[in-house]
């Protein structure tokens, strides 16, 4: 005889029960989780690097950065002073919160204010796997279109800023900046929006007063 | 060739086997026939691809044979200006019936299990 068994249980708990270890855990810290998502090429680890330049001495930074293969990202950054753990998922498209816990134990968590966790590049399994991370961030990048958030609207809906890289190179791509923005504000009411070039460093104070803040107003959050 | 599929269906699909063998056991059931997923367009997974991979992964398990039944919820929009619901596509988001830009996701981000149909 068949019968129906009720279930209704959400298929993705069990990632978001790891996830929410993962924050716990950077809360034990006191460190900021920054997932930050892009496409690849969009500028990820130039970011980061250029990051990691402009705030040294002020805050102290790790990275996580997922790929499908290779160090290639984690050397460069590592290269820089940072502690850095590479992550390769094997084919997987995306980090899932498993991945970023194995990473922890290697992470002086404990003597870092900011953890950026570089998720593999793809616009579209990241936004399905939450890592725990306290904010999110996603890049685009000019070269890649003006019609991005319409395409992929479950990416941009969920993050906290949005980067534009490579402004420098607007006019050759004919982008159209408020266009590209009318696909991803109606949805996120207050999304802070950093245009950018990590090239020639156009923009780039913006974003590092939006990160200053944020660790700031989550170390004093967290600890009071 | 496997491993360089770029699908994360397959690390979804054996949550949902997890989560239903889980179900079947604690019901007693000797086998799974079918299981009722609710989908949403939002949600970032593609049916066909769960699908794909389900076979494969439930051949070994009370599951084997079930049959996958998805129940797609569209995304849609509520326009925070006059509270119309609308379907999201196209190639802005601003409501169809005041023009307003200003917009919350109305629905659509559903990903989960309903229920089993097995045997006792």
């Amino acid at each position: 005889m068949t019968v129906q068994v009720p279930v209704v249980e959400q298929i993705m708990s069990a990632n978001d029960q790891l996830a929410a270890a993962n924050r716990a855990r950077m809360d034990e810290a006191n460190v900021l989780g920054l997932n930050l998502m892009a496409s690849p090429g969009a500028g990820k680890t130039s970011l980061i690097a250029r990051t990691v330049e402009a705030l040294r001495g002020e805050l102290r930074i790790g990275a996580v950065d997922g790929d499908i293969a290779t160090t290639i990202d984690a050397d460069r950054i590592a290269a820089l002073g940072v502690p850095s753990v590479q992550i390769n998922t094997g084919g997987a498209c995306h980090l899932d919160a498993s991945m970023l816990q194995t990473a922890f134990p290697q992470l002086p968590l404990e003597e870092l204010d900011l953890l950026i966790i570089e998720n593999v590049g793809n616009l579209v399994c990241p936004a399905t796997f939450k890592l725990g991370a306290h904010r999110s961030a996603l890049i685009a990048s000019v070269p890649e279109g003006d019609d991005k958030p319409y395409k992929y609207p479950v990416m941009y809906r969920g993050v906290d800023a949005l980067v534009l890289n490579k402004i420098d190179v607007r006019d050759a791509f004919d982008f159209d900046v408020d266009y590209f923005r009318q696909g991803v504000e109606p949805l996120n009411p207050g999304l802070a929006f950093f245009p950018l070039s990590c090239k020639t460093g156009k923009g780039l104070e913006a974003w590092l007063d939006w990160l200053r803040n944020e660790v700031k107003q989550y170390v004093s959050g967290n600890s009071g | 060739m496997w491993a360089f599929i770029p699908m994360h269906e397959l690390s979804i699909t054996e949550s949902i086997l997890k989560i239903a063998l889980r179900h079947a056991e604690q019901a007693g059931a000797k086998r799974i026939t079918r299981l009722n997923l609710v989908i949403g367009e939002l949600s970032g997974v593609v049916g066909e691809s769960v699908q794909f991979y389900w076979d494969m992964i439930a051949q070994d398990t009370i599951a084997a044979g079930s049959e996958l039944n998805f129940e797609h919820v569209p995304a849609s929009l509520r326009c925070l200006s006059c509270d119309h619901i609308f379907p999201m596509n196209g190639k802005n988001y601003n409501c169809p019936s005041c023009g307003g830009s200003r917009v919350v996701a109305a629905g659509g981000d559903d990903f989960r299990l309903e229920s089993i149909e097995v045997e006792e």
